[in-house]
């Protein structure tokens, strides 16, 4: 018997409540859900995988060898593999395993997906090891033999640390390589088109002092004499670098002979206890943040769309702040109240609700062909026809953003310059002081949180927003930072890397969508925490500050 | 008197005796305020100037992009620069012929008696005059051009033969001056051909020049004479040796005024005395057969010129009432081919007397025996000038190549150059709205393909499809989302206890906050295989969860009041999460089975075979999933403000009477907020409509207009992303993605200025209750 009976319980309303209820759940799970999804995957991907080994022995196929890591499970019903031509044992669902194998060198691909229910005999031997290379991906297999030119400095079990040893010093070499390479030549290059530049200057200045020009020359020599110098030296790294060799066996019994110079890191994760483990968690972990991409992006780090991030989003602050401030001051506190301002605000609402893209269009549109080629015009002639702020970069993609956040700012000040209660204004005119006073001394300090929730809130909405800077400036691999040691240090007409456009680049640009995938799931979880962190400080301040205002009212 | 008062007055009276007398108008002190009166001022000034042009910023944004829309709509501007007679030459004969070259500096004149003269555009001062092999004693009495923009062209000449030139400009820059020094080259040797009868003049000439062969056609007494040269060239020497093959056509009834082969070289149009057009198919180079021959004029009126539109597809026909129409052959489904006529254009009421192509867009222009002029646009359908510049017949006329200046001989025996600003022809609010019936094209559709690889390509650019699309995907996201957030709202607001709204609240909000790429690239990469895997399981979820839901919650009902009440009203949300999560993950496990079970063990091709319905893997249905996940927040917070903040009483008052809480709810507190939660969703559909990444990401991006929820869209944001960077700056296209980003901007703006006065309202009436 029923407590209570259907028709009953179903008049009083519950079912609705309940669903209501429900769709808060949904919501609840989903984005939880979400959260965990791009934690796990994101965090996963750094761990060192066990190296398993097997036969894949299908029915009717020759068996072969599969060395590498189980990255993703999937159920498969019978009939669609059937259907695709696989035989299929006796059960409805099979499970398919993916597998990174690595070796894009050897057998073309990094991937394969195998049916796990023919893979027999696993092992994890303890000599499985994974080289990860500069170039061609990872290598999975056992090592042969290290070679010092083409002396053999030791085979087998014994080679091992020798190996070990000998990538410390290439990547020791390599650093300096770096070095060279990317800040000295780099500098030296720099220098030279500035030379040139000038030059051009001089010649459509319509100067004819031959001085000037020999001036020019000259410096341009002695650089080149120095570029020369350390071409030598790079010559010279480049042939210490690629002094020792090694030779891997693969599954398939092929030897793989790899400069150890071209090798990022070679691991044995079978034979690694835990607390290697976390370890080299921590290694890659710090690599991710601190490195270049290698491999178009599908390796390495995101250090360059880290920082063309945190530039972007410095740049708008700066840009988007006291106009958004000023702009609140205008509305609330000088402006006349009435329909006008009425229509304003509701006009400067409304404006966060515009689609971002049409951000970018008129970014593009006015602040780089229209402003940024008069500007060319007009104060960088000699780079002609070569645009410098005339064409996509980090000066414009920063204002176009500054412009797209400028509601968010005017909302959050207005709001809190409108919680103020007038007797403290009041009070202050009292005592003599001007508005300005007022304004600057009392009003805009007791202000100040619900201008830091307005900013924070806009650079959470920056960092995430990626349509416009499509237009405006971000690129997929940019060869240098927009900060660096050359003359005039910070880069405005540079285009940059970003977070949110690595990940739409890597997970649907990119050559090879299955070894990027954890690296996006890693970046968005970058991302995620990032902004997270910033909207709940948002909502922190905000709270805050009501508490304090609540106090101030009594 | 209150006690102690009298003190508080007996020590400031004591202060007021000691303290030492401040003169408030000293020199300093009135500085001071004269300083500060000034900074007062200016900070006014400073902030009213910065606020305000903050905000003209912000209006900036609409003028500048109506700026950049409004040069599409413009019409054409015409301007006359130069008028001079034409400058007779030693044994000149008539002008048959004019061309302008590239850079509208030079001018070409063919005259009858073979010679060249290239003239300065500007002021009519020959440059140069060169002549043609003309076979001694013959006079030109045909010519034709292959394809404007060719620059080749072939001359009949009275004796029969013909001969194939080319009028080419080499650009040097001695001491940085242009300078074009013109030339003429034979490709096909400098010696006439005979095509037709011996002597027997050529009447009407056409030439088509292709990679494998070059077709010619003439007319003379003795009929029509097509010749196919073949060419065959050398491996090793690449020369080019012609292999003649004469046609034999079968008779045609009437007298041939006009002949036109189209660039395929497969047909063969000849107009006909009077008002008929033939179409012969020389597809069979041996038995060339009559396709029809049919009336392409009404009212009886003569066809006076006729010439192909850019590309060689479309026939112009110009008749003596003033009308042109435009032709092309339409195939059917069985492969027949059949003259169609497409659209007519009306320049006056005198005949038609000379049409010329553009070079590199489908317009043309056109001008009549009364010396009216018309600029048209064939696609667009566009008329965008008519003007009277003569005063007598307009018969010879050149356009050049960049469309931007124009060539005429008046009726007074002068030449009349004049310069044209015809910028955008191409784009009209028929062509970005309604139908259009483009060549190739079977009937009139909604088309948007901006680029493609070949040169005489017309871009297709209706904006239809991919409103269609935003709308599409908007509303499968607002599926979702709608019922989703403002359930959820309702029950945050009204039901649910303090301390989990405290945390709810935030957790939504956080929602909003996350960045769209990520959900796009998750709807992407993640999302739409896992749906095309488990479909069935999806379908199911939609169904499984509510009713596992509502089963839950008459089951708690049958539980015995000591266990109902250890959970406080207003945690029912919490106790439904293992519910939501033990069902949906139930519904897609038995994703497998259900396909088994229900569809042949592979619901996709179940799809196709048996309901015929195409399935993209990232497809609506996967937008609308990731879609409505980001705007649930935005319907979310704003419907539980709405809400939260109808005046507590209302409800106390509707309770106190006995009204159950949900009676209540949707008699009292819901009418009240509607207008919010309208706006709510005003606001949300807003955002979908402008969202770029998700649908960039999770969708094919194929603008097809089909509402079918398993295949894809394109839509107006996504199309921004995809197009701007690879766009021209200025070109027509650039501004049509412009307009593309007003229509968003005026949509969302209007959307959401409607939903904030909707909310202002309720706002106000709130505070009156």
């Amino acid at each position: 018997m029923l407590r209570e009976s259907f028709s009953s319980w179903y008049k009083s309303g519950s079912p609705f409540v309940w669903l209501n209820a429900g769709a808060v759940s949904i919501s609840l799970v989903m984005v939880v859900g979400l959260l965990l999804l791009i934690g796990v995957r994101g965090l996963g991907h750094f761990w060192p995988n066990a190296i398993m080994e097997s036969e894949y022995r299908v029915p009717g196929q020759t068996e072969r060898l599969i060395v590498g890591e189980i990255v993703e499970v999937e159920e498969v019903s019978s009939v669609r593999l059937a259907e695709a031509g696989m035989p299929v044992v006796d059960k409805e669902v099979m499970q398919r395993d993916l597998i990174k194998i690595g070796n894009r060198d050897v057998s073309g691909g990094d991937f394969v997906w195998v049916l796990d229910d023919y893979l027999a005999d696993r092992r994890f031997p303890q000599q499985l090891m994974a080289v990860e290379r500069r170039e061609w991906g990872n290598f999975y297999g056992r090592l042969k033999a290290v070679y010092e030119e083409d002396r053999l400095v030791a085979s087998g079990e014994k080679a091992w640390p020798v190996m070990l040893n000998r990538i410390e010093r290439a990547l020791d070499i390599h650093k300096e390589i770096y070095d060279i390479e990317k800040h000295q030549i780099g500098s030296i290059n720099s220098e030279i088109e500035r030379l040139r530049l000038r030059e051009r200057g001089l010649q459509l200045r319509g100067e004819t002092d031959p001085r000037q020009y020999a001036l020019i020359a000259e410096s341009r020599k002695e650089l080149e004499l120095t570029y020369s110098t350390l071409e030598t030296q790079l010559g010279n790294l480049y042939v210490r670098l690629n002094r020792d060799r090694m030779i891997g066996v693969a599954s398939d019994g092929t030897e793989v002979t790899m400069t150890l110079g071209n090798i990022v890191r070679a691991y044995r994760p079978n034979a690694m206890s835990l607390m290697d483990k976390v370890g080299f968690y921590g290694a890659k972990i710090w690599e991710f943040v601190s490195d270049d991409p290698r491999e178009a992006n599908t390796e390495g780090g995101i250090f360059p769309a880290i920082f063309g991030t945190v530039m972007m989003v410095i740049l708008m602050s700066i840009i988007v702040t006291p106009f958004g401030v000023i702009a609140a001051v205008y509305l609330r506190e000088y402006a006349k109240q009435g329909p006008v301002t009425r229509a304003i605000r509701i006009a400067v609402n409304n404006l966060a609700g515009v689609p971002s893209i049409v951000y970018g269009v008129f970014g593009l549109g006015f602040f780089v062909y229209f402003m940024g080629s008069g500007i060319d015009q007009m104060f960088f002639p000699e780079a002609l026809p070569a645009p410098t702020l005339g064409t996509p970069g980090l000066l414009w993609a920063s204002i176009t953003l500054a412009l797209l956040t400028l509601p968010v700012v005017i909302v959050a000040t207005e709001e809190g310059l409108s919680r103020i209660p007038s007797s403290v204004r009041e009070g202050s005119l009292a005592l003599g002081a001007t508005k300005a006073e007022t304004l600057w001394r009392v009003v805009l300090p007791m202000s100040s949180p619900a201008m830091m929730t307005g900013l924070i809130l806009a650079v959470a909405r920056a960092a995430g927003e990626v349509a416009p800077l499509m237009l405006v400036g971000v690129v997929k691999l940019a060869p240098s930072l927009p900060l660096d040691g050359n003359y005039p240090y910070l880069h405005l007409d540079q285009k940059f890397m970003h977070l949110g456009f690595h990940i739409f680049d890597v997970g649907f640009q990119s050559p090879n969508v299955e070894a990027a995938r954890p690296l996006v799931y890693a970046t968005a979880l970058l991302l995620v925490v990032v902004i997270a962190v910033l909207n709940l400080s948002a909502v922190y301040i905000r709270n805050h500050l009501r508490e304090k205002y609540k106090a101030l009212e009594v | 008197m209150v006690p102690g008062m009298s003190k508080v007055l007996e020590t400031s009276s004591a202060l007021e005796k000691s303290a030492p007398i401040i003169d408030f108008n000293s020199d300093a002190l009135r500085r001071h305020r004269r300083f500060r009166s000034v900074k007062d001022r200016l900070a006014r000034w400073g902030v009213a100037v910065g606020g305000i042009s903050v905000i003209a910023a912000i209006l900036l944004i609409f003028l500048y992009l109506l700026y950049e829309v409004l040069p599409l709509f413009k019409g054409a501007d015409i301007e006359r620069v130069a008028t001079y007679p034409v400058l007779q030459v030693e044994a000149g004969g008539d002008t048959l012929y004019m061309a302008i070259e590239e850079q509208s500096e030079l001018a070409l004149r063919v005259d009858s008696k073979g010679n060249l003269i290239f003239f300065n555009a500007k002021n009519g001062q020959v440059k140069q005059q060169l002549s043609l092999p003309v076979p001694t004693g013959a006079v030109i009495t045909s010519l034709a051009e292959a394809d404007p923009g060719t620059r080749e062209i072939v001359v009949g000449f009275s004796s029969g033969e013909v001969i194939v030139f080319k009028h080419s400009y080499r650009i040097t820059y001695p001491d940085d001056i242009r300078q074009i020094t013109p030339h003429i080259e034979y490709p096909y040797g400098d010696e006439p051909i005979m095509l037709g009868v011996s002597g027997s003049p050529i009447e009407q000439i056409s030439v088509r020049d292709g990679d494998d062969a070059l077709v010619l056609a003439g007319s003379s007494q003795a009929g029509i004479h097509v010749t196919v040269f073949n060419k065959a060239i050398d491996f090793l020497s690449e020369e080019v040796t012609l292999q003649e093959e004469q046609l034999q056509l079968p008779g045609l009834p009437g007298e041939v005024k006009r002949l036109l082969v189209d660039p395929e070289q497969r047909w063969l149009f000849a107009t006909l005395s009077g008002n008929r057009l033939a179409v012969l198919d020389l597809r069979d180079r041996d038995q060339p057969i009559i396709n029809s021959v049919l009336a392409v004029t009404s009212g009886g009126a003569e066809i006076t010129d006729i010439d192909f539109l850019l590309g060689g597809i479309s026939l112009l026909v110009g008749d003596s009432d003033g009308n042109i129409g435009q032709w092309f052959l339409l195939r059917d489904d069985s492969n027949n081919y059949s003259l169609q006529n497409v659209r007519n254009f009306k320049l006056g009421f005198d005949a038609i007397t000379a049409i010329v192509p553009e070079h590199r867009r489908k317009g043309f222009v056109a001008a009549d025996s009364s010396g009216h002029v018309g600029l048209y646009h064939a696609t667009a359908h566009r008329s965008l000038l008519t003007e009277s510049m003569s005063s007598g017949e307009i018969d010879l006329m050149a356009i050049s190549p960049r469309a931007n200046a124009l060539l005429f001989a008046n009726g007074e025996g002068e030449l009349e150059f004049w310069s044209m600003l015809n910028e955008h022809p191409e784009i009209s609010w028929s062509v970005l709205w309604d139908k259009v019936w483009y060549e190739n094209y079977s009937e009139p559709d909604y088309i948007w393909q901006s680029s493609a690889s070949t040169n005489d390509f017309e871009p297709k650019m209706s904006l239809m499809p991919l409103a269609f699309g935003t709308l599409k995907a908007a509303f499968y996201a607002m599926l979702l989302a709608t019922p989703l957030a403002i359930c959820g709202a309702i029950y945050t607001a009204y039901f649910m206890a303090p301390a989990m709204r405290r945390k709810v609240k935030p957790a939504i909000e956080l929602m909003e906050a996350l960045p769209t790429v990520i959900l796009g690239f998750l709807a992407g990469l993640w999302l739409a295989p896992l749906v095309e895997d488990t479909l069935p399981g999806i379908f199911a979820l939609l169904i499984l969860v509510p009713f596992c839901i509502v089963l839950f919650g008459f089951l708690w009902a049958q539980l015995p009041d000591k266990l109902r009440l250890f959970i406080p009203d207003g945690w029912h949300a919490a106790l439904l999460i293992p519910v939501v999560l033990l069902s949906g993950a139930f519904a897609l496990g038995m994703s497998e089975q259900m396909e088994l079970w229900f569809f042949n063990g592979n619901m996709r091709s179940w799809l196709s075979s048996e309901l015929g319905v195409s399935y993209d893997q990232r497809n609506a249905l996967v937008v609308g999933l990731a879609m409505g996940f980001a705007v649930i927040p935005t319907i979310f917070s704003i419907t539980e403000d709405a809400i939260f903040s109808v005046p507590k009483h209302l409800s106390y008052g509707s309770l106190a009477l006995g009204a159950t809480p949900w009676q209540t709810l949707t008699r009292v507190v819901l009418l009240t907020a509607s207008p919010g939660i309208f706006s709510a969703v005003m606001i949300g559909m807003g955002r979908a409509v402008g969202e770029t990444m998700i649908v960039l990401m999770a969708t094919g991006n194929t603008p097809i207009m089909d509402a079918n929820i398993f295949e894809g869209m394109r839509t107006l944001a996504a199309n921004i992303a995809v197009e701007m960077p690879e766009t021209e700056v200025g070109s027509s296209h650039y501004r049509v993605l412009f307009l593309a980003a007003m229509v968003l901007f005026l949509f969302t703006f209007v959307v959401n200025t409607f939903a904030e006065v909707v909310r202002h309202r309720l706002r106000k009436k709130y505070s009156s209750l």
